[in-house]
């Protein structure tokens, strides 16, 4: 009997999964799609919310808060590029300057480090790209921007590397109770488990209808973004405009890759799945952007993609332990991400105590790469003498060699699709969108997996890149 | 019957009209008048593929046809073409395969591949 | 390593060959040709169609031979040629910094020609509306599969965008098995040549549809459709015209950008073109630094860009001599009949003609093209017709050109 199963290989899974490997336990994470991060975790505005926002005294509020805090050792230990540039939440009358002071409040009471700064020329020393107009800021220095696709993949990565097991491309279709645990269904198989933690995103209200549990409804609240090329300064910090009734709002942002994000839009949806893009509701995301920056350069737009927020009635996180040994997360919307290393400490802990787990003595927590892009001209060169596949650059836009690709090859963490590798190694995410690249990129997932081009996806299961062999 | 076309030697894209005698107009060029007359008479296209290769650089070596090849019989040079292959080095102009379905016109690669 | 030599040209393609060919001929010894490919030709040896070398050989041939025959006679001069080699980046003092599977070199340069080519345009930068499954792609993308992997990407096809490589794709899928369902082209005309729409699309029966374009693409995990809708003289969608489409591949040929990163990078200013802003002897405005081909501006035919690049090879020789100290740099303007006009600059110093190259905003019958030089015509031609989709070439001999000019405006206009 397996001691854990944790359902769903989002950032919440996924740092649930590397807590958990801390423990001498057996943890096995099953995931539906061909990678981790696939859902939420790969398509939101990759902040670290600073935590004014959520209304003190919720779970939101206070694992924002301490998640936050604990961005620092976690992107270190993982090697996840993290960045704390703070944000500005603008204001442009009497009216929003009032609605600061609110925020000001919400955020003393939740311990968040936070000032306004009245004016353009107070504004613009922390923001050039304000427009003039502005009348006041809320400064939130703690807010930051990470890699949402690494730190997903280099949790899972460190868990595998400390004994967890990682099932992709297999869906939960079925939980029932036995003796001392659960039974977990599968199309591929069925597992024995002690102990069962949902951490299914989007589909959580389903799998924890499977023990019967139908309270929750997760109303899924789509999110459009443009996705700008890194064409050079622009904003510096995470700007957003006041808070409504929707939301944080359309929000302007840097990535840490140098890229920049405008969105997102909020829209309630059917679908989990549906993450189609409209020229509607663009346009309204290039207004709301557009009003945060003094210019916004939405020529330099290179891609659009929409999210699903996995939003539920009432609003805040629910994590509990439904029935013993049944342990749900639900609702973790925004700020998820910013939540998710306290989460993933909490849940690790919960389960802990059930299970009554001994901590490892040789937990390694680190994953490390060789990143071209941070070494030196000099251990640059040594490197490419070493082994010359780093000096062969595959994506022209991002430049990434073939060495950074074929090293995520050969890690624990599998790399299936055309997709992962994009998360991976940014290969793909520039100005070409993998025009220049992809072809290279699909021989070597193929080899590297042993398969047939034809047999790789892009990203989901059944989403080939390439249909037959001509001849 | 009276045949309205684009010439299509050159990028310039003359409209012709072939009468029933084989009298062209349109055309800016001789080239044009004897396209139009071929059209008119028995169309013609030049074909470019490609066919699997034994090399270190690629998989796919180009071929084309060393004339325009008659319209209709381009299904069946497709065919013809599949199974063919070669191994490098290869030079433009050596030809793969000659006198393509009895037309007496050859598959030429189309491409230096050294290795 | 550090490596020195007179003329760096970044960039094997039509252009990149054509610089170094004209570089050689002009009389430069030291000359380093870079290219990230595994072989010389750039995006010609993809393009296994024929239509190539019309103007450079005075016979048809395909992209693969175009580019053999040009490799052929670089391969007779003293160019040292780097394959699988990437220019990371260059400096305005003319310093490279390349990568390659022999290592990490420093490359310090005369001149520095830049010849990358360009990049297609992508359902990303078009805001394609719906799903981003798998099997939308760009239609270059969708070639390069075919012709050099063997591939088909899909059976069943549809292709937005009527740009030549579009249209040759049509042709190239449906000989090869695939079903092409049609081409969508959101303006009123074929955006490629005639001579691609007889060849490519009615050879085959595949209808153009002009004035439509697709508003949406359906499949969460493959393509599984598209909606075809028309549109106004606008260009916005007319609501209630949509067809439902099911296909498994759409291809995309919306349009090619030139590929500035590395250019840009440096501080190299760009023009109206998107290219980089140059002078009459496609200096741009980093001195020393040329630019030729698909990266200064998109050509309708490698055989310009291979012109264009002798130009650029001939003029970086020139400026072996010495970086002209002072740049005259007269502006030139056109009106709105004309979409864009390459060189942005007309630099007196340079003795060569000037070549000015444009397009039109629309297609145009009778209409006169006129170089006015501080306010006197100094050129009038007379055209029939006039298509965006076909480059014009305007030569200005250098006698026609007087010192200190403030201005150079080049005006298109219907003929009376």
């Amino acid at each position: 009997m397996q001691d854990v199963i944790i359902i769903g290989a989002g950032v919440i899974g996924t740092l649930i999964a590397r807590n958990l490997s801390a423990y001498q336990t057996d943890v096995l994470v099953l995931e539906k799609n061909l990678d981790v991060g696939d859902g939420a975790s790969g398509a939101n505005s990759a902040i670290v919310h600073s935590g004014y926002d959520p209304i003190p005294g919720t779970k939101k509020a206070e694992y924002n808060v301490r998640g936050n805090a604990m961005f620092d050792q976690l992107s270190r230990e993982l090697g996840v590029p993290f960045r704390r540039i703070g944000s500005l939440t603008l204001a442009f009358d009497e009216e929003g300057e009032q609605k600061l002071s609110e925020l000001l409040n919400r955020a003393k009471q939740n311990g968040v480090p936070a000032e306004i700064l009245f004016g353009y020329d107070a504004i613009k020393e922390k923001e050039p790209h304000v427009p003039k107009e502005v009348k006041a800021a809320l400064y939130c220095p703690t807010a930051g921007i990470v890699d949402p696709f690494l730190l997903t993949a280099r949790a899972m990565e460190n868990a595998l590397d400390n004994g967890a097991k990682l099932h992709l491309g297999e869906a939960v279709t079925a939980i029932k109770p036995i003796d001392g645990g659960y039974e977990v269904q599968t199309p591929k198989a069925t597992y024995q488990t002690r102990y069962v933690i949902n951490a299914a995103g989007a589909y959580a209200d389903e799998i924890a209808k499977m023990m019967g549990l139908d309270k929750w409804k997760i109303i899924p609240k789509k999110g459009q973004y443009f996705v700008l090329d890194h064409f050079g300064p622009f904003v510096k910090t995470v700007l957003f405009p006041l808070p409504s009734q929707k939301g944080k709002g359309m929000l302007v942002t840097p990535t840490t890759a140098g890229n920049y994000l405008v969105g997102p839009s909020s829209s309630i949806e059917e679908s989990k799945d549906d993450v189609s893009t409209d020229s509607l509701t663009l346009a309204q995301v290039k207004e709301g952007g557009a009003k945060l920056v003094d210019q916004l350069p939405l020529k330099e737009a290179i891609r659009v993609y929409a999210g699903l927020r996995s939003s539920i009635e009432g609003g805040d996180f629910v994590i509990e332990e439904s029935k013993p040994g049944f342990l749900n997360l639900i609702g973790i919307d925004s700020p998820g991400l910013a939540s998710s290393p306290y989460i993933g400490k909490l849940v690790a802990e919960m389960a802990e105590s059930r299970l009554h787990l001994t901590k490892k003595k040789n937990w390694n927590p680190f994953v490390s790469r060789i990143k071209l892009a941070n070494l030196s001209l000099e251990e640059r060169a040594k490197l490419i003498k070493e082994n010359p596949d780093y000096g062969e650059i595959i994506c022209t836009c991002e430049k990434i060699s073939l060495g950074e690709i074929r090293q995520e090859l050969r890690t624990s963490l599998p790399c299936l699709t055309i997709k992962a590798m994009k998360k991976r190694t940014r290969c793909g995410f520039g100005k070409c969108q993998g025009g220049f690249c992809q072809a290279r990129i699909l021989e070597e997932i193929a080899r590297a997996n042993g398969k047939k081009l034809e047999e790789i996806n892009y990203g989901f299961p059944d989403s080939f890149q390439l249909k037959e062999a001509s001849k | 019957m009276k045949l309205q076309t684009t010439c299509i030697i050159c990028p310039r894209g003359c409209r012709l009209t072939v009468e029933d005698d084989l009298t062209v107009s349109g055309n800016s060029c001789p080239r044009g008048e004897r396209y139009g007359r071929q059209e008119a008479t028995d169309p013609r296209r030049s074909v470019s593929s490609t066919i699997r290769i034994d090399s270190t650089l690629v998989k796919m070596c180009p071929v084309h046809t060393s004339a325009p090849f008659p319209k209709a019989k381009i299904p069946a040079l497709m065919e013809a073409i599949k199974p063919l292959s070669a191994k490098a080095p290869v030079h433009m102009g050596e030809a793969v395969c000659q006198n393509l379905l009895g037309t007496g016109i050859d598959l030429l690669i189309s491409e230096d591949i050294e290795r | 390593m550090k490596k020195t030599v007179d003329i760096l040209i970044i960039g094997g393609g039509a252009a990149g060959l054509g610089a170094a060919l004209g570089a050689v001929e002009a009389g430069a010894k030291e000359i380093l040709l870079v290219d990230r490919k595994n072989r010389l030709g750039g995006i010609l040896t993809q393009c296994v169609h024929s239509g190539f070398g019309l103007k450079v050989f005075g016979e048809e041939l395909t992209g693969p031979e175009f580019a053999s025959r040009l490799a052929r006679k670089l391969a007779e001069t003293p160019v040292e040629v780097w394959l699988n080699a990437f220019v990371l980046s260059i400096s305005p003092a003319k310093e490279a910094l390349i990568s390659s599977r022999d290592g990490l070199y420093q490359v310090s340069a005369k001149t520095i020609i830049y010849a990358t080519g360009c990049l297609e345009r992508t359902p990303g930068m078009i805001q394609l509306p719906g799903t981003r499954p798998s099997g939308v792609l760009t239609a270059g993308l969708a070639q390069l599969y075919l012709n050099e992997y063997g591939y088909l990407p899909g059976k069943k096809a549809f292709i937005l965008g009527s740009g030549d490589i579009g249209l040759i794709m049509a042709r190239r899928l449906s000989l090869e098995g695939a079903k092409v369902l049609g081409v969508a082209e959101i303006m009123p005309y074929s955006n490629g040549l005639v001579r691609n729409k007889v060849q490519c699309l009615d050879d085959f029966g595949i209808p153009l549809y002009l004035s439509h374009t697709v508003s949406r693409v359906y499949g969460n995990h493959h393509l599984e459709a598209i909606d075809l809708v028309k549109v106004d003289e606008e260009g916005k969608i007319i609501q209630g015209t949509e067809e439902h489409i099911e296909c498994d591949l759409l291809l995309l040929s919306v349009g090619l950008l030139p590929n500035v990163g590395i250019l840009k990078n440096a501080g190299a200013r760009i023009g109206e073109s998107k290219g980089a802003a140059v002078d009459g002897s496609l200096m741009t405005s980093l001195p020393g630094v040329f630019s030729a081909g698909n990266s200064l501006h998109v050509h309708d035919l490698a055989d310009e860009a291979y012109l264009e690049g002798i130009e650029a090879g001939k003029a970086a020789v020139n400026c072996l001599k010495g970086v002209p100290e002072h740049r005259t740099m007269t502006p030139l303007s056109h009106n709105e009949n004309i979409g864009y006009l390459v060189p942005s600059y007309y630099d007196e110093s340079y003795l060569g003609d000037l070549l000015i190259k444009f397009r039109c905003r629309r297609p145009k019958e009778k209409c006169v093209i006129m170089v006015i030089a501080d306010g006197e015509i100094i050129k009038t031609i007379n055209k029939i017709s006039m298509l965006p989709s076909e480059m014009e070439i305007i030569r200005i001999p250098k006698k026609l050109l007087k010192n200190n000019l403030k201005t150079i405006e080049v005006i298109l206009e219907d003929r009376l």
